[in-house]
């Protein structure tokens, strides 16, 4: 019993952080139709910065309000990469999905390479809170503390944006946007404000999964971003292509199907489920759970 | 004779390669209803969207549109409809997933005060159904959110794609009643195939044919003279008092 409890737990922590990679990821798309590959950069730069500020920005440090002001410039540097990338380089290839392709996995590669070059390509440690590193007693099972965070901040951010969505002016924008683009830019607002925004979203999204990840495994390394954007593009196609609730979903049945599959089975298997999964969903349900639509 | 309220000149649109308006020439009167007819895809939805500026990125856009002295075909689609140009697009295109309340609220505009009042006289039944989702309602209901939408903003000029497309006979009466009113008050260039709605509303007709116009004048003057009509548009003025189509009696409303 304590067994299935802490891999629950810790599938769900797993759930959560594909969810933070892959709810940005799925507006992107069912707004933009961008496909953009170099969203892993995000989480990189979000990680790498919160890394480099705990022990070089002053007043960010690896515990307590130092290590938020930390984690807070993670964020806002991947928000910001995220917004520079929309701005400078898928801009001008709206409707152009095959350079768009080019272009985002150029940069991802490039971005990788770049920290690779900065940083080394070793895995380093990770500047943590004390208490992230040790577990809590739930129902008899040790669960990582690391883990529980990553839940409760998935929670919270699946929250903030579907509270976005639902009772913001940009997130009626954006709900309409992913429904038909065409007809909300027909109806005079300028819809590649909205594109900048989603993007912002997807970034902090990314860039704050790769912070708590990074708190969670303990290391940050280069190709962090990368191993998790397949999970997280496989989470966007099971949830519904646009859909932030979708993703939600998603996320748990593909966290939890890998940590069960994975312990009870053979080490590996879980991700071999993970893609059948994929598959017996494109087969019997090609737009994915909750469809096209924001919050459904 | 007073200016035109829209001046399209030697307009040409090619698309994946096909060349679908091969320099259209018509203006549209400020006041009342002009009517673009044709058979199927000789290019009346094509000349709408290129003049909304929603021509698809693969496709060229050649020529001149004026709204007033204003060029259109060089701004984005946005600007052209804060600046009073507004499209009611063929299958209404509301957003299902959204209520009501929320497909007219997308449609405010930022610095105008948004008309719900008129929207409400000419269609109590948005008011009534404000919090249902707008994909639950019917062709009708549908379409009438579509045109109210437009209508929550002054305009100088509407665009309206087929609006009687699939609709219910009554239903179809309600929305030529509609658009008679609000022709009152603003332009409108209207495509329609249901030659009924089109002698009640239309005061002057633009033909096209294989992308170009192939005759421009009074639109009853054109109804009235069958071998015309049949030439042209393929049925005969005869037809013309028929209300139900047979594409209109597949729909409910």
């Amino acid at each position: 019993m304590d067994a299935i409890i802490l891999l629950t737990l810790t599938g769900l922590g797993l759930a959560a952080l594909y969810f933070l990679v892959a709810s940005g990821l799925s507006l992107v798309f069912g707004l933009a139709d961008v496909l953009n590959f170099a969203h892993g950069l995000f989480l990189g730069v979000g990680a790498y910065a919160t890394w480099w500020a705990a022990g070089n920005l002053p007043g960010a440090g690896a515990d307590g309000l130092g290590f938020v002001v930390a984690v807070a410039f993670g964020v806002a540097a991947g928000t910001l990469m995220a917004v520079l990338v929309e701005l400078v380089l898928i801009r001008p290839l709206y409707s152009r999905t095959i350079e768009q392709v080019l272009v985002t996995v150029g940069l991802s590669l490039a971005g990788v390479a770049l920290l690779q070059a900065t940083w080394g390509a070793d895995a380093r440690p990770f500047p943590r809170p004390e208490w992230t590193r040790q577990v809590t007693t739930i129902l008899g099972a040790q669960v990582p503390n690391g883990g529980l965070l990553l839940i409760i901040a998935a929670v919270l951010v699946l929250a903030a944006i579907l509270a976005f969505l639902q009772w913001t002016r940009y997130g009626l924008i954006i709900r309409a946007g992913v429904e038909n683009r065409e007809m909300v830019t027909a109806l005079g607002i300028d819809v590649r404000k909205a594109f900048t925004l989603v993007f912002a979203i997807g970034g902090a999204a990314a860039a704050l999964a790769g912070a708590l990840g990074s708190v969670y495994f303990g290391t940050v390394s280069p190709q962090q971003g990368g191993s998790l954007l397949i999970f997280a593009f496989i989470v966007v196609v099971i949830g519904g292509m646009g859909s932030v609730v979708g993703s939600a979903y998603a996320a748990v049945a593909v966290g939890l199907l890998q940590q069960f599959v994975n312990y009870y089975g053979t080490s590996g298997l879980g991700d071999i489920c993970v893609v059948a999964l994929l598959a017996v969903v494109l087969l019997l349900r090609p737009q994915g759970i909750a469809g096209k639509a924001a919050i459904a | 004779m007073s200016q035109p309220v829209l001046t399209v000149d030697d307009l040409s649109v090619r698309i994946a390669g096909l060349h679908i308006l091969q320099g259209v020439s018509f203006t549209v009167a400020p006041t009342g209803v002009t009517v673009l007819l044709g058979r199927n895809g000789v290019g009346k939805t094509t000349t709408l969207r290129a003049v909304v500026g929603l021509t698809p990125r693969n496709g060229e856009v050649d020529g001149t549109v004026r709204m007033g002295e204003q060029s259109l075909l060089d701004r984005p689609t946005h600007r052209l409809v804060r600046g009073g140009l507004g499209y009611v697009p063929e299958d209404r295109c509301v957003f299902a997933g959204l209520t009501v309340a929320e497909n007219l609220r997308l449609a405010e505009r930022r610095g105008s005060t948004p008309a719900y009042d008129r929207v409400f006289a000419l269609f109590p039944e948005l008011d009534r159904r404000s919090r249902q989702r707008a994909g639950s309602l019917s062709g009708g209901q549908q379409q009438m959110l579509a045109i109210g939408r437009v209508l929550l903003n002054d305009n100088r000029l509407l665009l309206v794609d087929e609006p009687t497309k699939g609709l219910a006979p009554k239903v179809v009466t309600e929305v030529a009643e509609v658009l008679e009113r609000v022709a009152e008050s603003v332009p409108v260039l209207l495509v329609e195939q249901n030659l009924a709605v089109v002698r009640r509303l239309a005061r002057d007709a633009v033909v096209l044919a294989a992308g170009k116009v192939a005759w421009a004048g009074d639109a009853q003057e054109l109804l009235s003279e069958t071998a015309l009509t049949r030439s042209l548009l393929g049925v005969g003025s005869a037809e013309a008092h028929d209300a139900t189509p047979a594409a209109a009696r597949k729909d409910g409303h």
